[in-house]
């Protein structure tokens, strides 16, 4: 009746980073005498037990499944009979395409505490208390979990630091029962290209969101960004209303802007999607009309103000 | 064919907002409602299998919420749905997307719909749960985030890509019916004409209660979710440097930025 289970997440044959992160946030939780034990679901899961193998991890779960890759039927029930088993105090899931697939219908079914995009979690008179964002991350809102044993977490990315030092946690090995899937994964499929510009070796971005408003305004800051040299990036709606090749989108789904210095965000509103591929960078300039709007939260500078009218003055100093 | 489309009124803040007396959330003096991004995708996903399709389909679009949601169904239907239903019951306040989806799964049992479809989260609360939730409830195969449909009305099977993280796609089959959660970009939205809103308008929306679909208090609100608000804060975020000044001076500034950048980086 406690401990921490922290549920890795690999994707063809590679453990997703997320999965160091959540570890951290699961030894942040511990209390004295608990353990922290990270389960692992593959159809060779012993090919993850040494990046797992990390100073603060006390237990590696190997759980053989039927499948190779994600599927939401097998990793229900096999984490459902991992929680039933154990009746662990905190389950931390990543909050993540696969975990969107299945964590919400195991809370329901198993009637665990359940919150998701959770970037803060603590232990405030012994009860546990996540916080997550609210309204385009405006507010931020702390939830509870009254009355419940197991609290299941989704846990935002790029938040908790992974943990370093390597060490040789037990190894234990889950059996679960086979479970007919009600659905087949196929293949992966790359998206794309579609263009010829690669935005993860880019060091210079000016990013156009969707403060742009139509489509006829792409050209001005396609002009403005060859003028100032730099490369033109873009939020999810401009790829998505196809104004710009989806190549040059910036997010989870997008591209990291893995090299970029300098990163000038225009008419973004800086959802946690897009901050993912950004947020990294160590000169970020946002120009927004909106004062509050959270890109204003991770930029270096802020310019509050009209994008067109900012774009139109630049322009005359190159 | 029965397709049942789960759409929400969603808030966007006013600039000025205020949180309420009681601390558990914004006042909603100062919501800026809609019908949520998501659903506009998932709605027309839905119209465009009944488009395309030889035997007929209806599209049924159902929100939980009070009477201002009716702005976000007529718009919806505006937009092709055949019917709309609305559910409220003041008890269903302060629910979670459990609690939300215990009503959602009620209407699909009474609908019995082939597919369920909804947004693979809401832009205000992003849960990102509320869909994966009735679909345990109803028991039903489920998939999340959706960003390709093939989907023959008749068929028991589904082929469809989920949209990973980093752009990557995973084609699946899934049996029906099935609940999917469709991701922004998958199709594009129309826009209603001004004549389909105005019939619209004359459109009814059908309202129940929790107890015309068999619920109670204690299956919604606080007492049916699996997580309660304690309080509601604007943050002492980090905070940009601001540049002040009009246009013109903060332009300069920002080319100086890009200067210094240019010199160091040459
Ligand atoms: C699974 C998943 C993956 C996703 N992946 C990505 C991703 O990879 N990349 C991504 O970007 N998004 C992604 N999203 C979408 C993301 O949630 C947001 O919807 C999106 O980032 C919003 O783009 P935006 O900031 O351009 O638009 P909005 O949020 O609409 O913001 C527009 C901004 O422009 C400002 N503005 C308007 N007019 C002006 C003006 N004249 N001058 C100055 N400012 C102005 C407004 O104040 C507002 O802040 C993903 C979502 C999900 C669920
Ligand atoms: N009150 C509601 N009424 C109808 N559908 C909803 C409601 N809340 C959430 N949904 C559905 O669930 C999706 C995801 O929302 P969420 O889980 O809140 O992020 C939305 O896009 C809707 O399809």
């Amino acid at each position: 009746m406690s401990g921490i289970l922290v549920i890795g997440e690999q994707r063809r044959g590679e453990l997703r980073p997320v999965s160091l992160e959540l570890l951290s946030a699961g030894i942040s939780l511990r209390r004295a005498g608990e353990e922290v034990a990270v389960a692992i679901l593959s159809d060779s899961p012993d090919r993850f037990v040494k990046p797992l193998s990390l100073s603060g991890v006390d237990e590696i779960v190997t759980v053989k499944v039927g499948a190779a890759e994600f599927d939401p039927d097998i990793f229900e029930s096999a984490v459902g009979a991992l929680i039933t088993k154990r009746n662990p105090d905190v389950v931390l899931v990543a909050h993540s395409v696969d975990s969107f697939g299945y964590a919400a219908a195991l809370a329901t079914r198993l009637g665990l505490g359940f919150a998701t995009d959770v970037f803060s979690v603590e232990r405030v008179d012994g009860e546990l208390v996540a916080t997550r964002g609210g309204y385009g991350q405006k507010v931020y809102v702390e939830v509870d979990f009254p009355g419940r044993n197991t609290v299941m977490l989704a846990i935002r990315g790029n938040v908790f630091k992974p943990p370093e030092q390597a060490a040789s946690p037990r190894i234990t090995i889950f059996d679960t029962p086979p479970v007919q899937s009600r659905a087949t994964g196929r293949e992966f499929i790359e998206m794309s290209a579609g263009d010829d510009v690669d935005m993860t070796a880019a060091e210079f971005i000016l990013t156009i969101g969707r403060g742009i408003g139509e489509e006829a305004k792409v050209a001005q800051f396609r002009e403005l960004a060859d003028a100032v040299g730099a490369t033109l990036g873009c939020s999810r709606p401009i790829a998505d209303a196809g104004w710009l090749p989806k190549s040059r989108q910036v997010g989870q789904s997008g591209k990291t802007a893995s090299t970029c210095q300098l990163y000038i965000a225009m008419g973004v509103s800086g959802a946690i999607q897009h901050l993912a591929g950004m947020k990294h960078v160590s000169t970020i300039v946002a120009v927004n009309s909106d004062a509050e709007a959270s890109i204003f939260s991770v930029a270096k500078y802020g310019i509050v103000g009209d994008i067109f009218e900012i774009a139109e003055e630049l322009r005359k100093h190159f | 064919m029965k397709i049942l489309v789960a759409v929400k009124q969603v808030a966007a803040l006013d600039e000025d907002f205020a949180i309420r007396d009681d601390g558990r959330d914004v006042d909603s003096d100062f919501f800026i409602r809609d019908l949520n991004e998501w659903d506009d995708f998932s709605l027309e996903e839905a119209v465009k299998i009944r488009e395309s399709s030889a035997e007929p389909v209806e599209v049924v679009v159902v929100s939980v919420g009070p009477d201002e949601a009716d702005e976000s169904l007529r718009k919806c239907l505006a937009k092709g749905a055949d019917r709309a239903i609305r559910v409220w019951d003041t008890c269903i306040e302060y629910s979670d997307s459990i609690a939300i989806a215990r009503v959602l799964a009620a209407v699909a049992k009474r609908e019995a719909p082939n597919m369920l479809f909804a947004g693979v989260q809401s832009s205000d609360q992003s849960f990102a749960s509320t869909g994966i939730a009735a679909a345990a409830l109803l028991g039903w195969p489920h998939a999340a985030v959706v960003s390709n449909l093939t989907c023959t009305p008749g068929a028991n099977l589904a082929v469809f890509r989920r949209e990973l993280e980093g752009g990557l796609l995973h084609e699946v089959e899934i049996q029906c019916p099935a609940v999917l959660t469709i991701q922004l970009g998958i199709n594009t939205p129309r826009y209603a004409s001004l004549r389909s809103i105005k019939q619209a308008a004359a459109k009814p929306i059908e309202v129940l209660s929790l107890s015309d679909l068999a619920l109670g208090a204690a299956d919604v609100g606080e007492a049916g979710s699996s997580s309660r608000v304690r309080r509601m804060y604007v943050p002492d975020k980090a905070r940009a440097q601001l540049i002040e000044g009009d246009a013109a001076q903060q332009a300069a500034r920002l080319a100086q930025i890009i200067h210094a950048f240019k010199g160091a980086a040459s």
